[in-house]
């Protein structure tokens, strides 16, 4: 069968099975936009091209399959570099196609070039300069296969215009060894005797903690990770790219740890004797000063990424692997220790006969979650608090609502005051902190998950810069949810400048008017709500959520002085957490 | 990338180890090698490139700073790029190592036959000569190039270039020996990371 290089392009992502391409097109990419019309792949047209790649991401964020997105070169490809950077920190699996000019104008500087594999270079899994028409199925299948593979992430392929026009013979890779992958080998089962030490490790600890991060949704092994955390009885720190691994509504789970975690989290780490990291890095976020973190524990760190292992903080047993696997494998090496699933007696003799009791590190802990609560308080007729509207959000909602954020105090609070008792609900950007990533994340996500209520919740800061997506929401039919939480600031930024910069404000002030967020969803053909007060929470949000034809905006007026607590000042050691305003310097 | 070492007598020492990286003979992939370093802030003190016997593969001969970034992660994050296939890292008493050095250097008539005889004693060549200067063409260990250098500067070096080392692991003790890569592994058996 002769096809044209375009055509066997979309044929190709047909055969990995995408349901949905996120795109825009333009010149370069105009060639495969044509065979679009006869196949069964959906394509939304984004409004901007990062809108495409955020989208992408929120796709595989809920679904754990790889998102794909396509743009024209040039600025079309520039303008997807934000979301390729964002899913390379975040490891999420996105594939990215984007048009390039004719071979033959490559590196004359012809109309909209750029090179954007070389621009891509550090911040994609990896990526390909397709320079032959007949390459195109085996590079396809190669991208996803590397994308999501080993440490998911994004792959880029760049496709030029005049290898889309010409003709090649369809065949289809039948099987792995057809790619030429010679250098790719991920590494997915732990190694038995470190696996064996681990268990070991955890059957002698006295004050263990599960350091479970958002590696193990990638390994789809939440299932696993309940097994281990109610089989010890250890409790497990979700961090930020890890809420939802572990549901917030069993007693062992102590929520996020890091900069903004709760007192519990980050305390529990500091004076445990064992951390558990389940696919999770070490990040600054989390750790504060590394020097000064959880200086008594020993670490077993099981790392798909070998590179991980000793990057932040040596570990006393790497163990590299997919999370799930070695969860399972470590599962194994338990029972044959003597501690087998719950319910069963250790065996006589065994290690876990002889196991240190956790039960006063269990009440250490209830009496740290007794004393130090989250709090804030939302006075009646007082300004509206941004955690008031969270809670609102989360009791009115499904308890499987699927939760999309920004970045700022926003998605402190998020993920703070929901409860996460599903896996794949919560959608965010962690490593990266890519602000606007909420709205067409969340995009993204009902489009993997109609059936799923999807909230966005969002800063005023956030909104302002890919709100233009919601014109894609409403016709493509998406009826997102969108909770901006609009204190009239850059929050986080305020917040710094309050506490570390003398209060003096520079540059982050937004006004809550200007724009009209009711006027603006409306004109974007959505719903638009203005809610001013804590008696209007309520009946705005039921509202919303009796809607299901298009989406819905709600412009919240939050209290501008509200601050994110608990924190741990940037580079301070984790030990010098403020509670509370109280605290801290210049509080409320 | 800059060599924050100077490349003073004795050349690298300790510090330094060689990485020889088997990859892809593919568009772009010293590129992404450069940028890896780049990027990880780890330190090129020389680096050298050439294809090798099979001619889908070439070698990239990398000497690195080890006090700068552990030599763990510049092997781990190395084995993540896609096109490298593998990677030997060779300590400096573990390997055979070669360089090629070029120079012109004043050589008077009054001076020359100096130089010549200083070129002779090192077994290197005359590659060129001119009125008052001499090209001259050295190969060996990177210790000797580095003691010629020394000696023929007090003549007047015009232009130098060296090319870097290249690196193959010694026949008696074959493979390079790993330190806790690939899982962590501790076995202190020789072994490869890929």
């Amino acid at each position: 069968m002769k096809l044209t290089g375009a055509q066997a392009l979309i044929k190709s992502l047909e055969m990995q099975k995408v349901e949905v391409i996120f795109g825009l097109p333009g010149g370069a990419i105009l060639p495969v936009y044509d065979p679009i019309l006869d196949s069964s792949i959906r394509h939304i047209l984004v409004r901007h091209e990062q809108g495409a790649g955020h989208m992408a991401e929120g796709y595989a964020h809920v679904t754990g399959r790889p998102g794909v997105a396509m743009v024209t070169s040039g600025p079309g490809a520039t303008n997807i570099v934000t979301p390729l950077a964002d899913a390379m920190m975040d490891s999420i699996p996105i594939v990215v196609i984007t048009g390039q000019v004719p071979t033959t104008a490559i590196g004359t500087d012809a109309f909209q070039e750029v090179p954007i594999t070389g621009v891509t270079l550090d911040i994609t899994k990896h990526n390909w300069l397709i320079t032959d028409v007949n390459d195109i199925p085996r590079v396809v299948a190669e991208a996803f296969h590397v994308a999501t593979t080993g440490r998911p992430g994004p792959v880029l392929v760049d496709l030029p215009k005049d290898i889309s026009n010409a003709t090649m013979d369809w065949y289809w890779p039948s099987s792995l060894d057809e790619l030429d992958l010679p250098g790719y080998k991920p590494q997915t089962t732990g190694d038995p005797e470190e696996v064996s030490r681990a268990a070991e490790l955890i059957l002698a600890a006295e004050r263990p903690v599960i350091y479970a991060g958002g590696g193990i949704l990638k390994a789809r092994g939440a299932e696993a990770l309940f097994e281990l955390a109610t089989r010890t009885g250890i409790p497990v720190v979700t961090t930020l790219m890890g809420r939802g691994t572990f549901p917030d509504s069993h007693p062992l789970c102590l929520g996020m740890p890091g900069m903004h975690g709760n007192y519990t989290a980050v305390t529990a780490m500091q004076k445990s004797d064992l951390l558990i990291a389940l696919g999770s890095r070490f990040d600054d976020r989390v750790t504060g000063k590394v020097s000064a973190f959880a200086p008594e524990a020993k670490i077993i760190h099981v790392d798909i990424d070998p590179a991980e292992l000793g990057k932040v903080r040596r570990p006393d047993v790497p163990i590299a692997g997919d999370a799930r696997l070695v969860m399972e494998q470590i599962l194994e090496a338990l029972a044959s220790q003597g501690l087998g699933p719950v319910g069963t007696v250790p065996d006589t003799g065994s290690r876990a006969a002889t196991r240190p009791d956790l039960s006063s590190w269990l009440d250490q802990i209830r009496a740290w979650q007794a004393e130090f609560p989250l709090t804030y308080n939302q006075e009646d007729g007082g300004a509206l608090k941004p955690q008031y509207v969270v809670e609102q959000l989360r009791d009115l909602s499904p308890d499987d609502t699927i939760v999309a954020s920004g970045v700022g105090q926003h998605q402190m609070w998020a993920s703070q005051y929901w409860q996460f008792n599903h896996p794949y609900t919560w959608v965010n950007s962690g490593g990266a902190g890519t602000m606007g990533f909420a709205v067409p994340a969340a995009i993204g996500a009902k489009v993997g998950r109609p059936d799923k209520t999807v909230w966005a919740i969002d800063g005023d800061g956030c909104f302002q810069m890919t709100a233009q997506e919601l014109v894609t929401a409403s016709a493509e039919k998406i009826p997102v949810k969108i909770a901006i939480l609009n204190n009239a600031y850059l929050g986080m930024v305020r917040q710094w400048q309050e506490l570390f910069y003398a209060e003096r404000y520079s540059e982050v002030y937004l006004s809550p008017d200007l724009p009209d967020y009711v006027k603006w969803a409306e004109a974007m053909g959505c719903v638009g709500l203005k809610v001013e007060s804590a008696e209007e929470v309520a009946p705005a949000i039921e509202k919303a959520n009796g809607i299901d034809d298009r989406p819905v905006v709600i412009d919240f007026r939050t209290d501008a002085f509200e601050k994110v607590y608990p924190m741990v000042p940037a580079g301070a050691p984790n030990d010098d957490i403020i509670v509370g305003p109280a605290e801290g310097e210049g509080g409320r | 990338m800059a060599p924050t070492a100077p490349a003073g007598p004795g050349g690298p020492g300790a510090r330094h180890h060689i990485i020889s990286v088997l990859v892809e003979n593919k568009a772009g992939v010293l590129a992404r090698v450069a940028s890896l370093f780049s990027r990880r802030g780890f330190n090129i003190y020389s680096l050298a490139v050439a294809p090798t016997d099979n001619d889908r593969l070439s070698r990239i001969t990398i000497v690195v700073d080890v006090e700068s970034s552990p030599l763990e992660q510049i092997l781990r994050q190395l084995d993540k790029l896609i096109n490298v296939v593998d990677i030997f890292e060779l300590a400096p008493e573990d390997a055979t190592e070669r360089e090629l050095l070029l120079a012109t250097v004043s050589a008077d008539p009054a001076e020359r036959g100096q130089v010549i005889s200083l070129v002779g004693v090192f077994e290197g060549k005359i590659v060129d000569v001119g009125r008052d200067r001499i090209t001259v063409m050295l190969a060996g260990a990177p210790s000797k190039l580095d003691d010629f250098e020394n000696l023929i500067r007090p003549y007047g070096i015009v232009e130098l270039q060296r090319t870097g080392r290249v690196a193959l692991p010694k026949l008696e003790r074959r493979a390079a020996r790993l330190r806790s890569v690939a899982g962590g592994s501790t076995d202190p058996a020789p072994s490869k990371i890929t």
